[in-house]
């Protein structure tokens, strides 16, 4: 297999995630469970009448990878491959409301047009002047995973073209008033949420845009090796183990090798447990969760990637990370694993190594 | 050829069948699915024709058994009765398989349930059930769930070429090894959202759509789902499977012009179609028949024209081409796995399926649909299709011999 490495990143997050060493003062949240964004300069990215006609998902889209392109130092990817659970929410409310509420009259295109899917990649594809190849995943939990796949099946084909991957979901205003109906959010009454120490029915809910650079090529800037990606939509009673285990082993590692896992834990009583099966695998590593700090959505584990290129490539550990007490791994930091899993569904694992 | 991979099954639901026999008896009658939409409420029902399914959602529930309180959109129907055909034509066992994977195609989901209890679901919890089947990726995996599907799972929706993408994706997963055998395609129902979203933006037809015709008015929305199961030599030699045709090409371009309309040159289409060539080691020339994506909208057809003939340098070497839009509308999603489908149909019998309600070829160009239907051999087929967000899809079948 090719070498790949992650070479530009661009995120935007419910944290200052478009400046440098923003976990080292966390923004923290305790009384909210739905967690939206911290708005970047959307101007300096964006024409202003453009940043208008936008919902926040393709601004923050185009925010996060004009990052990834510029961090990265290049032109134009040879590939653009992007990932949302939920598509772009906001338009589709608006045309559904005009639809719905003024009876199919008076309706107009442009949030049609806007709600499609692969809005976002188009988008980007359309700013760049990018005629190369142009995917969108949508398969909920492992939306973003399967268009990092892609890009390493990509960078792995083609010569020495770069390909530029991204996860995308933005939150609505009456899509999350039905996701707490059927408590997939945590209800408003259960304020301060604490997701290790209190688990109850749902998630934090959260948004937000990660993307970034792969190539074959390892530069001054590389953050780490992407090594591998592997989903599947279910796992067989007991199955999760063997998952993870077969995982390692087509890498060449067993559990140990592991000095860091990102545990995509969001305190939810129905499905946390997944996390809980693994934690005594991985008795060595340093364990870490994340998503207090981001929220829960459908692309969520492409901040884990963010999260994980980060602490590869400084070496180093935000506090704000530790899932139980602080314990930095002795030594270099070479292999971290991400495991997500979403309802139940579409389990995840990512390897990413230190270069 | 070493890109070849195998199609070992397939299975199809549209407006003009309901399996694979029935389509492919409406092709060869010239029998189109185009009518007046019945199971939708809507005000545009005396404005527009369609391609729909002439099965209510309760009749699509008891083909498949599913319980009276279900959660599953149209979508998730019309997907799972096309992919448990494709399964069965391939003669594979998904349940005790773990190598076999999924890619599935949808632009809509389960928007038809959406749009029906979007503010109703806050005081009426009976119908909140149906909240969860909105995103897309919930609508495959009710399809993986019903067949027994444990596995590579994943989704594709790059508006009208998902599907392209996702027999792509297939090819380029066995091909690389990853995996062995991949049910791959697109679902897509009508629903009111889409309807008048085409709406909005003028290009649906208010009589049957006429593609590459001068006085083309605009596309029929339409219905529907295919798959096909792509399978390994390594694969289908093991099991002494004969493969049904083979997809030797697939490429994707951009053709970053305009979020919804294409460039008038068709560069996007332009390059799609030299990729695919490209990885199909061919050349226009050994083309025996395009399936062109032709939606009939002045837009499309003028655009993908100029690329076909920038293809082939001269319009006078285009081979025979058609698109089957007129017979099924232009079912989104499901299109291009639809049309892959037909293509294999048309090798398989040696058919070129016509370009139905032609009369006067476009001024722009001397390009001329096969209006009737033609019997000839045919060993290559080169299948568009294009999207919004400059999404270019071309794939390249070839006959199994």
């Amino acid at each position: 297999m090719e070498n790949c490495y992650i070479n530009g990143i661009g995120c935007i997050s419910a944290q200052k995630s478009f400046e440098k060493d923003y976990l080292i003062e966390p923004i923290v949240y305790s009384e909210e469970n739905i967690l939206k964004v911290v708005k970047p300069n959307y101007k300096d990215y964006i024409s202003p009448a453009a940043v208008r006609r936008m919902s926040s998902g393709v601004k923050n889209g185009i925010v996060a990878s004009t990052m990834a392109i510029n961090d990265a130092g290049i032109e134009s990817p040879g590939a653009i491959i992007t990932g949302t659970g939920m598509g772009c929410m906001q338009d589709s409310e608006k045309f559904l409301n005009n639809l719905i509420n003024h009876d199919e009259e008076y309706l107009t295109p442009t949030s049609f047009i806007q709600s499609t899917h692969n809005t976002v990649g188009g988008q980007v594809a359309l700013g760049l002047k990018c005629k190369a190849y142009n995917f969108t995943y949508v398969n909920t939990g492992v939306s973003f995973e399967s268009a990092l796949l892609d890009g390493l099946m990509q960078v792995e084909n083609q010569d020495g073209q770069n390909v530029l991957v991204g996860g995308i979901d933005e939150l609505a205003d009456h899509t999350s008033k039905l996701y707490k109906l059927i408590k997939h959010t945590k209800s408003d009454d259960e304020a301060p949420y604490d997701i290790i120490n209190k688990r109850t029915k749902g998630s934090i809910s959260g948004e937000g845009a990660a993307f970034f650079v792969l190539d074959k090529e390892k530069t001054a800037n590389s953050y780490c090796k992407l090594a591998d990606v592997k989903f599947v939509n279910n796992l067989e009673n007991s199955g999760l183990e063997t998952f993870v285990n077969d995982f390692l082993a087509s890498n060449d590692l067993i559990a140990s090798d592991i000095d860091v896992i990102l545990f995509g834990n969001n305190g939810d009583i129905e499905f946390d447990s997944y996390y809980d099966q693994l934690e005594p695998l991985f008795g060595e590593a340093a364990i870490l969760y994340y998503k207090h700090l981001f929220g829960e959505f459908m692309t969520s584990s492409s901040i884990a990637v963010s999260l994980g290129s980060d602490i590869l490539r400084s070496q180093s550990i935000p506090g704000a990370l530790f899932k139980n007490e602080v314990s930095h791994p002795k030594g270099e930091i070479k292999n971290l694993l991400i495991y997500n899993q979403y309802r139940g569904k579409d389990h995840s694992l990512i390897l990413l190594k230190n270069v | 050829m070493s890109n070849r991979v195998a199609i070992t099954g397939m299975g199809i639901i549209s407006s003009i069948g309901m399996d694979l026999e029935e389509n492919l008896n409406s092709l060869k009658n010239s029998r189109h699915g185009i009518s007046k939409i019945e199971h939708i409420d809507t005000k545009l029902k005396d404005k527009i024709l369609v391609g729909e399914i002439k099965k209510t959602n309760q009749e699509l529930e008891s083909i498949l058994k599913l319980p009276q309180k279900n959660s599953w959109s149209r979508t998730s129907m019309i997907g799972t009765i096309a992919a448990l055909e494709a399964i069965n034509n391939a003669g594979i066992d998904v349940k005790s398989d773990s190598d076999i994977g999924f890619i599935n195609a949808t632009t809509v989901g389960g928007m038809d349930m959406t749009e029906r209890y979007f503010y109703d679901f806050i005081d009426n919890p009976e119908n909140r059930r149906y909240i969860q089947s909105h995103d897309a990726g919930n609508n495959t995996h009710n399809i993986c769930d019903y067949i027994g599907l444990n596995g590579f799972v994943t989704t594709i929706s790059t508006a009208c070429s998902s599907a392209a993408n996702a027999i792509m994706l297939g090819a380029r997963m066995i091909s690389s090894g990853r995996l062995d055998k991949v049910i791959v395609g697109g679902t897509d129902a009508l629903s009111k959202f889409t309807m008048n979203g085409f709406n909005t933006l003028m290009i649906l037809s208010d009589t049957y759509n006429t593609p590459f015709d001068e006085n083309r008015k605009g596309l029929n929305l339409g219905e529907g789902a295919a798959y096909l199961v792509l399978e390994s030599e390594k694969s289908y030699k093991k099991r002494n499977k004969q493969p049904i045709a083979f997809v030797s090409g697939y490429a994707n371009a951009n053709d970053a012009f305009h979020q919804t309309a294409s460039s008038e040159d068709g560069e996007g289409a332009f390059l799609a179609m030299k990729k695919a060539f490209e990885v199909a080691e061919l050349t226009p020339k050994d083309i025996d028949y395009i399936n062109v994506h032709g939606t009939a909208t002045p837009n499309n057809d003028l655009s993908e024209g100029r690329a076909i003939i920038n293809i082939y340098k001269d319009s006078e070497k285009v081979p025979e081409f058609s698109s089957t839009k007129p017979f099924t509308g232009h079912t989104l999603a499901a299109a291009a796995s639809i049309e892959a489908v037909f293509s294999i149909f048309a090798l398989r019998e040696g058919l070129i399926f016509p370009n139905l309600n032609f009369k006067d070829k476009m001024k722009e160009f001397d390009l001329t649909p096969v209006a009737e239907l033609g019997h000839k051999e045919v060993n290559t087929i080169l299948s568009n299709s294009f999207g919004f967000g400059g999404n270019c899809s071309s794939l390249i079948f070839t006959k199994s011999h």
